[in-house]
């Protein structure tokens, strides 16, 4: 039992930085039918930020983590909006996928040659201490991710909800001709999806990477868990995103522990074609009337 | 207009003939692999730009092909027997694994061979005692016909050369029968197509399964060719990767894939010198290039014959772009 405890937390530790990503990801597609591959590198990436910043320029490390959240607000949301969505976006959704796989690969392999192609070690932003819940050694780190992931999934969801903006960002998503006539600057809103993708991105990656090492190809099972996460959820909601993130970070530590490690990637792909087969709009998911 | 495209069929041929005589094993080596890389494209473009339907697990496709290829061959079979059971098993395959997934329309099919994909280099990595694991399976014999061996580098190409012809043949001969002018209708206008008549779920599924069993079979090309296959030469990256190949040729042009393998294939051994940086410029390249051509190189290439020839009309095949 003890065991299991200690897994259920790791899982939904790990599971709700799973949830930052595939949030924006879902986010991205509501507000501009984005199907981001590069997602999982837009979470490797600002690792890297935090990183040139304190070793190579000696900033502390807090001023680094601020300045590299603003640093991928402004280039995975901003630019990337102004310099590869927007010129494509008219062109259908193929050659938007095409150019983010490119991209995917533009930001790894350039991590790879002008930083590094080894692991780098990461400052952990937690003590390591280890507590004991009902017997079940649970680390600090693991609780602390947990409720700042959480935290800010719930501050953008009240966000969303209860603000102006938060629900023009939503008449947007929903139907961007109706919000328009309503009043809605919509290219703007779209602007703040992006922007909000970029700081969800940042604060995965430092929250992630401490856990294993800042390397270049930190993004391909980051993307794929995000992607994932985002479509046994349910595409069009951002509570689909969080539970399919968690359920993602549970199973994943679940079927390690329990089935074999050897295949505990295969299990999320079996639930990701099991919920397409069964329930294709994901499982918190509303299907949509919007053609794709 | 067809007369020109034999004669330029032809002339292609024949460059291609000339093209090793005369090269060191090396070059050849990779003229062998560009085109064993287009027939996997080419099937993968009778998915995508003909049928309209992403699928992200061509280089499973080329694994499960060239491991049954390297089992049966290594067993004493020939290799013949191999590459039937490649096609046909990948061919079944995708039938299966297109069947629910086409069920639900849109982009359903690419998130399923996505996952299809990770499934299948987990297995082929776990799975020790078949496929050798991690390790992968070393040593398969080339094949012999009639007598004349392929082991020489240059008979192989020849080898090779002979298969790709007759793969182009089947693949221009799919897209010019009923068939393929079912599976242009389903891209260009679904609702259209359906309303005519042409069963679009049947015919996509077929797309599908016989753009896999391309994959099937230019997987075993490459068991005898590599003669040492492993489970990392299959992962997702990889379909990814010939999926940029057909869409950067030009998908849904018949030449597109084998421009755009040769893109990723044959270009990286003529800018050495760019050393690690090839991968980042070849990226940049794909970005700029999809926002001034989605239609890929072919389509530039027939915009800017455009642009000094006002009359002719550009293609429309990809300015709605297939649907993801």
């Amino acid at each position: 039992m003890a065991e299991f405890i200690q897994i259920l937390i790791s899982g939904l530790s790990a599971g709700s930085i799973y949830a930052l990503a595939a949030v924006g990801f879902t986010l991205l597609w509501q507000a501009s039918q984005t199907i981001n591959f590069a997602q999982g590198e837009f979470v490797m990436l600002p690792a890297f930020f935090v990183l040139a910043l304190t070793v190579k320029l000696g900033l502390p490390l807090p001023l680094a983590i601020i300045l590299a959240i603003f640093l991928s607000v402004l280039l995975l949301g901003a630019v990337f909006k102004k310099l590869v969505v927007e010129p494509m976006i008219q062109h259908g959704t193929l050659p938007l996928v095409i150019a983010t796989i490119a991209l995917g690969l533009l930001l790894k392999e350039g991590v790879k040659e002008f930083y590094s192609p080894l692991g780098q070690p990461f400052p952990s932003l937690f003590p390591q201490d280890v507590l004991s819940v009902f017997g079940a050694a649970v680390s600090i780190p693991d609780i602390a991710n947990f409720v700042i992931a959480m935290g800010t999934i719930i501050g953008l969801q009240l966000f969303l909800a209860r603000t102006r903006t938060g629900r023009c960002m939503q008449a947007t998503a929903q139907n961007p001709d109706v919000a328009q006539i309503l009043g809605v600057d919509i290219k703007k809103m779209v602007l703040y999806t992006f922007l909000i993708n970029g700081a969800l991105a940042a604060i995965a990656s430092v929250l992630i990477t401490p856990i294993y090492l800042a390397k270049f190809s930190n993004g391909e099972v980051l993307g794929l868990v995000a992607f994932i996460a985002a479509i046994v959820g349910g595409f069009n909601q951002i509570r689909g995103a969080l539970v399919g993130g968690l359920l993602i970070g549970v199973i994943d530590n679940l079927s390690a522990g329990y089935v074999s490690a050897e295949y505990r990637q295969a299990v999320p792909m079996l639930l990701l074609i099991f919920v397409i087969l069964v329930r294709p709009q994901g499982l918190l998911g509303t299907s949509e009337g919007r053609a794709v | 207009m067809k007369r020109a495209h034999l004669i330029l069929a032809l002339i292609g041929i024949a460059v291609l003939i000339l093209a090793p005589i005369g090269q060191k094993n090396y070059i050849i080596y990779v003229l062998c692999s560009w085109l064993m890389f287009s027939i996997a494209a080419m099937g993968l473009n009778l998915t995508l730009g003909y049928a309209g339907q992403v699928s992200l697990a061509q280089a499973s496709f080329i694994g499960i092909g060239a491991y049954i290829t390297s089992l049966l061959t290594l067993a004493g079979y020939h290799w013949v027997f191999g590459w039937l059971a490649a096609m046909g098993a990948t061919f079944v395959i995708g039938l299966l694994l297109g069947y629910p997934a086409l069920r639900v329309q849109h982009h359903f099919l690419a998130f399923v061979t996505l996952a299809f994909n990770t499934i299948v280099f987990l297995v082929l990595r776990n799975e020790e005692e078949i496929t050798g694991g991690s390790f992968g399976l070393v040593g398969m014999p080339r094949p012999e016909f009639f007598g004349i061996k392929t082991m020489p580098q240059l008979n192989f190409y020849y080898f090779v050369l002979v298969l790709f012809v007759i793969s182009a043949f089947v693949f221009w001969w799919i897209v010019h029968s009923p068939w393929g002018r079912a599976f242009k209708a389903l891209r260009e206008n679904p609702i259209r197509a359906e309303s005519l008549g042409v069963d679009t779920r049947r015919i996509t599924l077929l797309a599908f399964a016989i753009g896999s069993a391309f994959g099937g079979g230019a997987g075993a090309i490459m068991a005898p060719l590599v003669q040492f296959i492993e489970p990392g030469s299959f992962a997702l990256i990889h379909s990814l990767k010939i999926l940029l190949m057909v869409v950067v040729g030009g998908a849904g042009f018949f030449y597109g894939p084998m421009l755009g393998a040769a893109v990723v294939i044959i270009l990286p051994e003529f800018l050495r010198f760019t050393e690690g940086y090839y991968l980042i410029i070849y990226a940049f390249l794909v970005i700029v290039l999809m926002v001034y051509s989605p239609s890929g190189l072919i389509g530039l290439g027939s915009k800017l014959m455009a642009r000094f020839r006002p009359k002719q009309e550009v293609r429309k095949d990809m300015a709605k772009g297939a649907q993801l």
